[in-house]
């Protein structure tokens, strides 16, 4: 391998990619690298690493909250990364996630939770087809000014239904059943060094009201499987034909995609994870009104996803933590916090329009073209 | 990470070739691969049946009448032509064939059966399948994954087969990746397959558009000035490469500028001009039928009554 490529090396400077020099390592440390990597996620709540932790709010509630971004942005991306769908009015997916939760738990019925959370990932496939069905068929803008409507449509609704508590809302969602294991110690670093504390411990998956440790890591469950999903389907035929579609929907139709068909399971299946994702909301914060459901939210997700890079899984993944995770730290700085996320973005915009961890395929692209300026910058001085 | 096409994921190698020689971009064609349609419900025909009629068609967009009963069959085997000059209707017979455009009369027969209201890519399921006269690739994708959408034409993996990876996705995996390196290198692009279809050269573009019409196994095969750009040269290897495409049993259906190149490769010929069929016959009759030479070279007012 290295007596191959050492004379183009010699060219360019030899600056192995973080994602090269990974993948170039043996399988077993690989592997290794990856349980370790779960291990620290597990532990990160109970870790108390300092600048990391948040100071003012939970550390663990403030983790389920990145957490839930993370599964939206997965979710997004799904439709606007890979399928290349505008979708601005997600948060009507993630409220109707949410509300089947309420309303079937505590509401109108008492059904247990386990039951009721495939129930809600179902109903928002089932709201995304019928809002797919008829507005897939324009494009771009139209459809951007449809979906956004949408998620209008859906608050509204939720602020005006009497059975759906209307602007009050839901309270008393019942916790998941609890499975309690064991328990996890965490670490207290007021001396200056980390020291095992075994006082203050959360237990593996009891689902109580003061500890949100435990819903942080059901939420990291669910996105290991949502992920492993996302993954397996984007390598297939499904995600050749989203990306085909993407790329130019009427050649694709004429290489015998059927877009329709494919744009519409692209947008059932954002739908089913951001149900997905309401629904784990609900059930942690034990309360939800048509406010937690905000048109600023929808943007606030498609921000995720366009900061960390459509079409990339990891990338949106990133853009999930900083959007969701910044404003919680410096949550001292109260309202400029918004100014500087919004001079954040501007500055992305900017300097690295592709998102921070843009599609493989766009940064093999640039290398490209920037391969392609060296060739005809040397043919000029030959 | 999870690319189910494992030896191709190191796209290095073919990146740093053509970084260390430019001069390479002139692709070979390897005429030697076999590359015959592949036999996946596509209805196959006897040599010399028609393939494909259009009769009677006419399409207008408001007034202006882009076909006017217009009627010319193709026949199993050949490579018909299809010239006239510029805004002749030529394109958007292609568009009627190939179900973009619904004709307002007439219509489209495909082995005897009426075409219909069927959509864009039921008619290429049928084997109709063609290329763009303004390359019109997956730019983001690779060229491999170019030719893949192709084949999956005919596959059927949904979400389940691929969560659950399914027989069926790596049976339909396995074909795919198989049937697109075949026609890659039948191409001369197989060194090529991992770069981005934007990134690759002019002529590779041009052909990569062949490579992935022919990956969804057509019966007859559109080609929309596929020489368009190219030097004469390139052209001649063109026209080479469409004879042997035909010679492993593809039906070519060429539109072309170039009345030389047409003239030599082509079987029968069918002129349009403003919409209207003017002439139909072999090369020689075409050559000589003196309302193509008007249509092409003009003529006088007083010589043209």
């Amino acid at each position: 391998m290295s007596t191959t490529t050492s004379t183009p090396a010699a060219r360019k400077p030899a600056s192995p990619r973080f994602r090269e020099r990974v993948n170039n390592l043996p399988k077993a440390v690989k592997i290794l690298l990856w349980v370790l990597f779960a291990i620290f996620l597990f532990l990160l709540p109970l870790l108390n690493i300092p600048f990391i932790t948040t100071e003012g709010s939970d550390f663990g509630g403030v983790l389920f909250t990145v957490a839930t971004y993370v599964l939206v942005a997965l979710g997004l991306n799904i439709v606007v990364g890979y399928a290349g769908l505008l979708d601005l009015g997600y948060v009507g997916f993630y409220a109707i996630g949410a509300y089947t939760i309420g309303v079937l738990t505590s509401e109108h019925a008492h059904m247990a939770w386990v039951v009721v959370v495939p129930i809600a990932i179902v109903i928002a496939m089932i709201s995304g087809i019928i809002l797919g069905a008829p507005t897939l068929r324009v494009r771009g803008d139209y459809l951007a000014i449809v979906t956004l409507g949408f998620g209008e449509i859906v608050r509204l609704t939720l602020v005006n239904s009497e059975w759906l508590g209307g602007a009050q809302g839901i309270s008393d969602i019942p916790k998941p059943p609890s499975f309690e294991l064991f328990e996890v110690p965490s670490i207290d670093w007021s001396s200056g060094a980390p020291v095992v504390d075994l006082d203050t411990t959360s237990t593996f998956l009891k689902f109580g009201i003061n500890d949100f440790v435990p819903y942080y890591w059901l939420a990291l469950g669910v996105i290991s499987l949502v992920l492993l999903f996302d993954i397996l389907v984007k390598s297939s035929r499904v995600g050749r034909a989203w990306e085909a579609t993407r790329e130019d929907e009427d050649a694709a139709e004429l290489m015998g995609v059927p877009t329709f068909r494919f744009k519409l399971l692209a947008f059932a299946l954002g739908a089913a994870i951001g149900g997905l994702s309401g629904a784990l909301f609900a059930t942690k914060a034990g309360f939800i009104s048509p406010d937690s459901f905000q048109l600023l939210l929808s943007i606030l997700f498609l921000a995720a996803v366009v900061v960390g890079g459509a079409g990339n899984r990891w990338g949106v993944i990133v853009g999930a933590i900083v959007v969701s995770y910044f404003p919680e730290r410096f949550r001292e700085f109260a309202d400029f916090r918004v100014l500087v996320f919004g001079l954040a973005l501007m500055l992305l915009a900017i300097f690295r329009p592709q998102g921070l961890l843009p599609p493989r395929r766009t940064v093999r692209a640039k290398r490209a073209d920037e391969r392609q300026a060296v060739l005809e910058e040397g043919d000029a001085h030959v | 990470m999870s690319d189910p096409t494992p030896p191709t994921t190191g796209d290095e190698p073919a990146v740093e070739r053509t970084l260390a020689d430019p001069a390479e971009e002139v692709t070979e064609i390897n005429p030697d691969v076999d590359i015959a349609p592949e036999d996946i419900g596509v209805p196959v025909v006897s040599e010399g049946e028609r393939l494909l009629e259009v009769d009677e068609v006419t399409l207008r967009f408001g007034g202006v009448v882009a076909l006017n009963e217009v009627s010319f069959h193709i026949n199993k085997g050949e490579i018909l032509g299809l010239i006239g000059p510029n805004g002749a209707g030529k394109t958007t017979c292609f568009n009627v064939m190939t179900g973009v455009y619904q004709p307002t009369s007439g219509g489209v027969r495909y082995l005897g059966k009426p075409l219909g209201k069927r959509k864009k890519f039921q008619i290429t399921k049928l084997g109709i399948a063609r290329t763009f006269q303004n390359i019109r690739l997956f730019a983001n994708m690779t060229a491999l994954e170019n030719v893949l959408v192709g084949v999956d034409a005919h596959h059927s993996t949904g979400v389940v087969s691929a969560m659950f990876r399914l027989p069926k996705h790596r049976r339909e995996e396995a074909q795919g990746y198989a049937r697109a390196i075949e026609l890659l290198t039948f191409m001369g692009l197989d060194g090529k397959a991992d770069e981005l279809a934007r990134n690759l050269p002019y002529g590779d573009q041009r052909r990569l558009e062949i490579a992935r019409a022919l990956a969804t196994s057509p019966q007859l095969l559109c080609l929309d000035e596929p020489a368009a750009g190219f030097n004469p040269a390139e052209k001649a290897k063109l026209m080479e490469l469409i004879r042997t495409i035909r010679d492993q049993g593809y039906t070519v259906l060429l539109i072309e500028h170039d009345m030389k190149l047409v003239m030599g490769v082509t079987d029968r010929i069918v002129v349009l001009e403003f919409g209207r069929k003017i002439a139909e016959g072999s090369p020689a009759e075409i050559r000589d039928n003196p309302a193509v030479i008007a249509a092409y070279l003009g003529v006088d007012e007083e010589d043209a009554s």
